[in-house]
């Protein structure tokens, strides 16, 4: 499950994320960003790279 | 645009530009594939350059010269401010001009530009790149190539999708965020560094002339930092502190691999440059000039592969990388990882010391030398890196 959130309309597509992302798990082009949730395993190393807070992990909810 | 090309470089930036100029200079047909709509924009970078390393590749011209530097500025964390003068005449450069003219200088030898193309994969031909697969304008296409060089930047997949190990460890990345503030009232032709945990933990934030009373004004934080604190927060903080109300015309953010050289930067079909092969300097963040003597140095040996037809010749470059340029980086690595861990008290007893040598007397290896008078192993490697007298 993808636990990584992309805050919407936040990014500067700078590629930090990118650049220190183990899975190759992130899709930057000019204007945009992914997440690919096939290939992420929510390690996280993109929210602290990020200089501007875009990312953001979020904890599972517990079921039930 | 042809339907084959001999050399295929991703990324238009400095790096990307330079390796396509020598390439096409020793006859290799060379496109330029870049993501971006423009050329040299948006900018990601301090733009600080010493004069000797662009003259290697470009006249120096007023029209992407911003700033002449010929001071470095330390402010201590208790205030202290110890301003020195290079031995070496710098200059804060307009990236949005320069690029133009370092990709024109690579075109006007011939080699193809396309804009908006965003490479999204790699060909292979038995184990060997052979081109790429790129969008442009909503299209999807494939380019045969006899080589592949990549200058994709920070953020460069295409090593990876050759097999080449390029992602960064997180600690070793300095995220940055940096506005171009106008109305800005500082010295014009100092460079003035920042040292100390309430500005910018293991690091430096820096303020950058430039022309007409602004600078950029900026921090990176590594991976580790970024946990806690944002590099954002910390220049929010600071710009609340110290100019409360200035104007700010730009905004950016952007990526510094603060590390060696790649373990690997060639494989068959395909060469790594610039920031994609990690050829920035560790020590003082600077990517423009080792960028582009990465891409001389690729564009040259690509281009002697192919008019020889001799295709393994490429995986000479890893070794004249590291004779040129990768292995001083390593001396710049080991001296990086003596000071980023510096006490506030630290750089406070250092700025004292050194405040008590004459003005003309100041060199940066002396306040190298000051700063690391304890680890008698570094000093060895200042002497081999800075003019130490």
């Amino acid at each position: 499950m993808l636990l990584i959130e992309v805050i919407p309309n936040k990014c500067d597509f700078c590629g930090c994320c990118v650049g220190v992302c183990p899975e190759d798990a992130i899709e930057l082009k000019e204007a945009e960003i992914k997440i690919i949730e096939d290939l992420c395993t929510n390690c996280s190393k993109c929210v602290w790279a990020c200089p501007i807070e875009v990312l953001k992990f979020n904890k599972p909810q517990k079921k039930g | 645009m042809k339907n084959e090309y001999d050399v295929i470089v991703v990324g238009g930036g400095p790096a990307g530009s330079t390796a396509a100029r020598f390439a096409v200079e020793q006859g290799a047909s060379v496109l330029m594939l870049e993501k971006d709509r423009d050329i040299g924009y948006p900018v990601r970078c301090g733009e600080a350059v010493s004069r000797a390393g662009i003259e290697e590749f470009i006249e120096p011209d007023d029209a992407f010269i911003s700033a002449t530097i010929d001071k470095f500025g330390m402010v201590a964390p208790d205030g202290t401010e110890v301003v020195l003068p290079l031995e070496q005449i710098g200059y804060v450069l307009e990236r949005r001009i320069f690029d133009y003219e370092v990709a024109k200088l690579a075109a006007n030898k011939g080699a193809e530009i396309v804009t908006r193309a965003y490479v999204n994969g790699l060909l292979f031909e038995d184990k060997k790149v052979s081109g790429v697969k790129f969008e442009h304008k909503g299209e999807q296409h494939e380019l045969k190539a006899k080589v592949v060089i990549a200058a994709d930047g920070v953020e460069s997949r295409v090593g990876r999708w050759a097999g080449i190990k390029t992602y960064i460890d997180f600690r070793e990345m300095e995220s940055c965020v940096q506005i171009t503030a106008s109305n800005i009232d500082v010295d014009p032709n100092t460079l003035l560094f920042y040292f100390g945990k309430d500005v910018a933990p293991e690091g430096y934030f820096w303020i950058f002339p430039k022309r007409n009373k602004s600078a950029n004004i900026g921090l990176g934080v590594s991976g580790e930092i970024g946990k806690k604190k944002s590099a954002q927060k910390y220049l929010d903080e600071f710009m609340n502190n110290h100019y409360p109300n200035a104007p700010f015309l730009t905004q950016i953010a952007g990526g510094v691999p603060s590390s060696i050289t790649l373990e690997k930067i060639s494989a068959p079909g395909i060469i790594l440059v610039g920031d994609a092969a990690r050829q920035v300097n560790p020590l003082s963040g600077g990517g423009i000039v080792s960028g582009m003597i990465g891409g001389k140095i690729g564009g040259k040996i690509v281009g002697k592969a192919i008019k020889n037809n001799d295709l393994n010749h490429i995986l000479t470059y890893d070794k004249a990388w590291g004779d040129r340029l990768g292995k001083r980086h390593e001396i710049f690595d080991r001296i990086k990882d003596g000071i980023y861990n510096f006490s506030d008290e630290k750089f406070n007893s250092i700025a004292h010391a050194f405040v008590k040598v004459p003005f003309e007397k100041r060199t940066l290896g002396k306040l190298f030398k000051t700063a690391l008078l304890n680890k008698p192993s570094l000093l060895i490697d200042i002497a081999k890196v800075f003019i130490v007298k």
